[in-house]
């Protein structure tokens, strides 16, 4: 550990690390803007400015960029010399020369890094009295607003798009003062990541368009820790209310999982909050007025439910403790997924390799840091877009590895590495139905039909272990696939439900069990659907397709439907007989869709933007997701709360207590061994800092008494969290809170979310006190069964079709296209084939064809796909108000 | 001792001075401009609402009794879309007159305005508007401002150059 | 006298009194105005002097309301005691040649023992407040009261030995051919500065000290019970400035133009005048220079006062 003296103190500081981030790790206040602790640095703003000195007698020394210069023993510098201050200083001044005077109209403003950084140098007073630069703006898309007079060219924004996230479509124009950050011409912004430019700019010139809908200063948001609710990821978010209404989502930072960066869905897919679709009051179907209060809808309940056989039926939207609480009201034999035949198998099968401890699943950081990585048959570009970009940086970094092990440099020189690296790449295979923008960092990719994919993977396995069964012709790609993941010592394979095949999860469990040695440590990452598909698939209930048989031969059954829309899972003709034969239906939900419809008594459930729960995400990673607001309207509330007060009708001891998440998860553990250590997922409701809970309002949050005047002038007491140690309002502990419970990034000088440095134990690194969230699989030294059940070649058929899934990011999701932005960009549902079995058929694109699947007739346009595998036929997933489709089924086309 | 007494004299004859009170309702108090009272919104000289909703007020307020939700217009203006200000809470401090960038936010030498039930001390963006320019006549936020939001299109403001033209190299 | 007489007195005195103190509310509100150039309260009635109606009647209709903390019965108990042992110290004052209550020959040791007791109030009210700041002004009361009694005590021995007589009509009467300020001057300032403490008046108002201490011994009354304190201390300002003037002012003695109960009336207005003036010019001492003022000051001077005439009245005699 070299010792350096910072203004003639000494530290003991980490080697390797430049002095910018030994700065800000230190504490110290240094400002700085082209520089991103996940995108090293470019020496460009000239803000970091530092004073080092030779020695101990030298009193001149020499400026330097702080974030280019490395630590070194013995290494003396200033930070607060005056020499150091007056040129940062002189370089914000001339920042802001051409900087306009619109922050009162800037989105940025309240959570500027430009305007922390100019009060943190001291700049006040303008003293450039010419004129000032203009640029026109572009329409970016529907997610991201442009306002380029504000540009301070520190070129954070290409450095990310472009860099890191792979994007192609913004770039920089023009030459000396009049660089232009922005595309070719005006257009949506492609890249999947954009929304991430928002919080990247150090300034306003990209901010979020969803927010400006209903702009709200960051001060003045009531924010809680919550987990993203779009893919199985669990990606940290921090939700933002104000008057009721959510108003945006800001990255949460988790070392482990998402880092710095979130996708466009998970950032801009919170509207369905808002949405005017929402259920808001309990509902009693088939009555002259058919809302009804609390009370009458507890009363009609308890005369309608004793002497009915239960079942309820689960959701993997859900949180954990909704679908505990609804096991417990039903009983574990009255207890199902709420999820089909098809996926169930895929998941147990998942949940029983990661429970087996055969195998490590890594988390995001530790795919960031493979050294190879197998995407088998999942397209995780759509179906988990931050495992993609966890995928990406492993590749670049692999690359930049190597590169460095030939050059001394420092990893954190972004240019330099660059420079060195050139076009190399780190290992990644990318197996998948269709092309996916991945393959263009791939060093090997393939399109095919999941069984050939499988077999893929098992001619892979073969290869690294000869002991087990061949495929038969040894496929030239498997043995590229399979050297480089021996060469590799952090391999990763990555494969999901997605793909729909079984064979898949095998191939991918059998090459990473063969790739364990004792110095290579394989890792098994599997994407699932929904974000506690996991929390559900580990409780181990039947499908939705048994429960369907057993309400056949069960006279009086009333069914609980949790926060799931059935139409989504089954066939709708099989999830219409299914209602019929039930006498009751019951439906927690949070929004009107197609099966609250059917239920007789619909009860307002909260999003989780209002409610406390915990999630699994695909690692197996149990998170708690906090209460930001309190729903206006009473009647909504936690399904668990709801659950626990119809079982306090039923049995006659009923207390009437509510239930915390602390208590479920408790008594989760004991009745689910499972799931032992959850109830360690974020400290106890009654956790309390110096007596203090932690408040999720700012301490400048505004307008207490003057934003409830107009319905009554007297305040209402405040609101109460029994559920959790934050509070709801400004009131609290302000110091640094465990990481399970930040509300939100704020410290003293760094308003922007740049102050997440300050909450790390060190730059970029884990949060203080530990990442959050708890794994629920250890790695255990149990003996690995391999599994040798090949599945055959795909055979196209005559005149018959392979029904698959493509899935999107935006579109797919069930909840995030109430966005509008998102729906703008989801596709029409289409149809898609292969060029042969296009003309086979006789169609061209643009052709309406007709799929006839599940007893229904479907009509879409023809896309071709030059690379689709011949004989299959590709339809979107879970659009918004599409039935959905028996994936996997042989079904038939015509024009 | 003497200088108690000399006190107490000093405090009798005041019994032959002046009277300082003002007998209020029947005579009226001569304000000056600088007066802080009835807080109102301006508007600028194209007669367009000066407030932009950048919640400064609302965040310099001591008691925090202004809420406000900005808008925008189809030009991109920015708006309140509602503007509230609780006098039931209100000091009267001009913090907020002193936060605004606008010069919207003015607190003018009116102070009567008593109303029996405080309710009615609730004002809302309609009683707050007033159509005036109020203490700094002449002053358009969006003429200075840089951006283009319907008032001006860029580099019409003052001291702001032509737009750039991206395509160019020359110097 | 007959017994009809005597009740008539006694009624009138205390119809009398009880409208001095009731009228000092705007007095004091129209003096202290005065003083500092503002007109006071001139709107309720003929220069605002219904203002005394309208606060009384604001007392009365104002919630009588007892700490659920409080020691009930105490609590009661204290603000009565104030204004009885004031009352019962007026029985002595003669008003005029024939118009005492009660003419006893200890009148003034009655008026000493009846204006300690006073001191209960403040204790008892304090004390059952059970709120720390009305403790702290009970406790202050009351090593205040004690300190300022007992040089209040000797400061009048002097006249005692100049007149011969504890009897406030004889006291009156030695004053014949001259008032016993000129010959008792220190005595004087003494019993004055003493009465001023013992009303707890300002500058002396250390028990309620509303800047330190929010109204001390009486924070937790309300209505009419903090009335009683609001006029006890009224009719203490009353009681001290007529003992003054019986004792130092020749009391009803004056020329005979006006009739002797006039004489003393405008006599204890002056005095009562001096007293408002008081406090409107000077601040209140901290509490500790107060009962160092006492102890360490007057009480030394007091002694030498009480040497100096019993030398002068025994070299008189001799």
């Amino acid at each position: 550990m070299p010792k350096i003296y910072i203004d003639n103190k000494s530290f003991d500081v980490k080697a390797g690390k430049n002095l910018l981030e030994t700065c800000l790790s230190l504490g110290y206040d240094l400002p700085y803007f082209c520089w991103h602790p996940a995108m090293g640095s470019i020496g460009a703003c000239r803000q970091c400015a530092v004073r080092v000195f030779k020695d101990e007698e030298d009193t001149k020394g020499r400026i330097v960029m702080s974030c280019m210069e490395n630590v070194k023993e013995g290494l003396r510098m200033s930070v607060s010399d005056e020499m150091a201050t007056a040129f940062r200083a002189q370089v914000v001044e001339w920042l802001m020369t051409n900087h306009p005077h619109d922050c009162p109209v800037c989105d940025e403003g309240g959570s500027c890094h430009l305007q922390d950084v100019t009060v943190m140098t001291g700049h006040d007073y303008r003293r450039f009295e010419y004129k000032k630069r203009t640029y026109t703006n572009q329409y970016l898309g529907p997610f991201i607003h442009h306002e380029m007079n504000r540009c301070i060219q520190c070129y954070r924004c290409v450095r990310f798009y472009r860099d890191y996230a792979g994007g192609d479509d913004l770039n920089v124009f023009s030459a000396h003062n009049h660089v232009y950050f922005g595309r070719e011409k005006d257009g949506i912004l492609q890249s999947p990541f954009s929304g991430n430019l928002a919080e990247v700019c150090p300034t306003g010139v990209f901010t979020d368009k969803t927010l400006k809908e209903h702009y709200t200063r960051k001060w003045d948001l009531t924010t809680a820790p919550s987990i993203c609710q779009h893919c199985s990821l669990g990606c940290n978010t921090i939700p933002g209310e104000r008057y009721g209404k959510l108003r945006n989502i800001v990255n949460r930072y988790n070392g482990e999982v998402n880092g710095y960066f979130l996708c466009d869905r998970g950032r801009f897919g919170y509207e369905f909050v808002n949405s005017e679709n929402r259920i808001t009051q309990p509902i009693i179907r088939n009555r002259t007025i058919e809302a009804v209060s609390h009370d009458l809808l507890i009363q009609h309940l308890a005369m309608l439910l004793p002497g009915q056989t239960l079942i309820g039926i689960g959701s993997p939207r859900a949180s954990v403790e909704s679908n505990y609480s609804l096991r417990e009201l039903v009983g574990k034999e009255n207890f199902y997924q709420g999820v089909n035949d098809d996926q169930v198998f895929l998941e147990q099968k998942i949940v029983d390799i990661l429970q087996s401890g055969c195998v490590h699943t890594p988390s995001l950081k530790e795919i960031e840091e493979a050294d190879a990585v197998l995407v088998l048959g999942e397209d995780i570009w759509n179906t988990a877009p931050i495992m993609a970009l966890a995928v990406r940086q492993s590749v670049m970094k692999t690359a930049a590895a190597e590169s460095l092990e030939q050059v001394p440099l420092p990893a954190w020189h972004d240019v330099a590495v660059k420079e060195l690296v050139q076009e190399a790449k780190g290992f990644l295979a990318n197996v998948t139905v269709l092309p996916s923008p991945l393959n263009e960092i791939a060093a090997c990719s393939m399109q095919g039909a999941p069984d050939d994919m499988a077999r893929l993977g098992f001619g892979i396995a073969h290869i690294l272990n000869p002991t087990l069964p061949s495929v038969g012709v040894i496929m030239e790609k498997a043995i590229i696939i399979a050297e480089a993941l021996k060469h590799a010592k952090r391999p990763v394979i990555i494969t999901g439900t997605g793909g729909c095949n079984d064979g898949l999860i095998r191939a991918a469990y059998d090459i990473a069990v063969a790739l364990k040695t004792e110095d290579r440590k394989p890792g098994l990452a599997f994407v699932l659907p929904e974000c506690n598909s996991m929390g559900l698939a580990m409780m181990r209930a039947p499908s939705l397709e048994k429960v369907a048989g057993r309400v056949q031969n069960t006279p009086n059954v009333t069914v609980v439907i949790l926060e799931n829309d059935l139409y989504r899972r089954i066939p709708a003709a099989k999830a219409d007989a299914f209602f019929r034969q039930c006498k009751n239906i019951i439906v927690l939900d949070a929004l009107h869709n197609r099966t609250t419809e059917k239920a007789h008594v619909l009860i307002p459930a909260a999003t989780f933007a209002e409610a406390d729960g915990t999630f699994v995400n695909n690692e197996g990673r149990a998170q708690r997701s906090c209460q930001v607001f309190m729903p206006a309207i009473n009647t909504i509330k936690e399904s668990f709360k709801w659950l626990w007060e119809i079982k306090a009708l039923l049995t006659s001891a009923s207390n009437g207590q509510e239930k915390h998440p602390d208590e479920l998860l408790a008594r989760l553990e004991s009745s689910l061994t499972q799931f032992a250590g959850i109830s360690a997922v974020a400290p106890p409701r009654d956790f309390r800092i110096h007596g203090s809970a932690i408040p999720r309002e700012s301490h400048r949050y505004s307008g207490r008494t003057a934003m409830l005047s107009n319905l009554a002038v007297s305040e209402p007491k405040p609101l109460q969290d029994d559920d959790s140690p934050l509070s709801f309002t400004m009131e609290g502990y302000r110091g640094m809170p465990p990481a399970p419970l930040i509300p939100s990034f704020w410290a003293p000088g760094w308003n922007s979310g740049q102050a997440v440095n300050k909450y790390q134990q060190e730059v970029g690194g884990p949060l203080k006190g530990g990442d959050p969230g708890i794994r629920l699989f250890e790695q255990t030294t149990a003996t690995p069964v391999f599994s040798r059940d090949i599945p055959d070649a795909f055979v196209p058929r005559p005149n018959k079709w392979l029904l698959l899934p493509q899935h999107h990011i935006f579109g797919t999701g069930e909840l995030s296209m109430y966005t509008k932005g998102i729906a703008e960009r989801s596709p029409e549902p289409y149809i898609t084939l292969s060029k042969w079995d296009a003309e086979q058929l006789g169609a061209v694109k643009g052709d309406l064809l007709s799929v006839k699947t599940d007893e229904k007739i479907y009509t879409f346009p023809l896309i071709i796909e030059e690379s689709l595998q011949d004989g299959i036929v590709l339809m979107p997933a879970g659009l918004q108000g599409m039935d959905v489709w028996s994936w996997g089924a042989w079904v038939n086309i015509t024009k | 001792m003497l200088s108690h007494l000399r006190t107490m004299w000093l405090v009798f004859l005041h019994l032959f001075h002046k009277r300082e009170t003002i007998q209020y309702p029947e005579e009226k108090i001569q304000l000056h401009p600088r007066w802080r009272g009835r807080i109102v919104l301006t508007k600028d000289p194209d007669g367009g609402e000066r407030c932009v909703g950048c919640y400064l007020c609302a965040a310099a307020c001591p008691v925090d009794c202004i809420a406000l939700q900005a808008t925008e217009d189809e030009d991109g203006r920015r708006y309140p879309e509602f503007f509230r200000i609780n006098f039931s809470r209100c000091i009267f401090c001009g913090y907020c007159e002193e936060a605004c960038p606008t010069y919207a936010i003015q607190l003018i030498p009116d102070f009567e305005m008593a109303e029996y039930k405080r309710q009615d001390l609730v004002f809302e963006k309609e009683d707050l508007l007033i159509d005036s320019q109020g203490k700094y006549p002449g002053y358009n936020f969006y003429k200075v401002a840089g951006l283009d939001a319907g008032v001006k299109e860029k580099g019409k403001g003052d001291n702001e150059e032509e737009p750039v033209d991206i395509k160019s190299l020359l110097p | 006298m007959t017994v009809m007489q005597h009740i008539w007195i006694v009624l009138g005195v205390l119809f009398v009194l009880l409208n001095i103190a009731a009228g000092l509310i705007w007095v004091e509100r129209r003096l202290l105005a005065m003083w500092q150039d503002r007109l006071g309260p001139n709107r309720a009635g003929p220069l605002g002097i219904f203002i005394v109606l309208a606060d009384t009647l604001k007392l009365f209709f104002k919630e009588d309301w007892i700490p659920p903390f409080a020691d009930k019965w105490v609590f009661i108990l204290a603000p009565a005691i104030v204004v009885g042992s004031v009352l019962m110290s007026f029985v002595i004052i003669p008003f005029a040649p024939g118009i005492v209550v009660a003419d006893l020959n200890i009148g003034l040791l009655f008026f000493l023992a009846m204006s300690s007791l006073g001191v209960y109030s403040i204790v008892l009210g304090g004390w059952a407040s059970n709120n720390k700041y009305a403790l702290l002004g009970a406790l202050r009361g009351a090593s205040q009261m004690i300190a300022y009694e007992v040089f209040m005590g000797l400061s009048v021995m002097g006249v005692v030995m100049l007149s011969r007589s504890f009897n406030l009509i004889d006291i009156v009467a030695a004053q014949e051919n001259v008032w016993f300020v000129v010959t008792q001057p220190v005595g004087f300032v003494i019993f004055f500065i003493a009465g001023i403490a013992e009303t707890h008046r300002l500058p002396f108002d250390i028990p309620e000290a509303e800047s330190e201490l929010i109204a001390g011994f009486h924070a937790e009354y309300s209505g009419m019970k903090f009335g009683m304190f609001f006029i006890g201390e009224y009719m203490g300002i009353t009681l001290i400035s007529a003992m003054t003037v019986t004792m130092f002012f020749g009391g009803w003695l004056g020329p005979a133009f006006l009739p002797p109960v006039l004489w003393f009336f405008l006599k204890t207005f002056f005095f009562i005048g001096l007293f408002i003036l008081l406090r409107a010019s000077l601040p209140r001492p901290r509490y500790d220079q107060l009962i160092e003022y006492g102890w360490k000051i007057l009480l030394p001077l007091v002694l030498v006062n009480l040497l100096v005439t019993g030398a002068i009245a025994l070299w008189l005699k001799s």
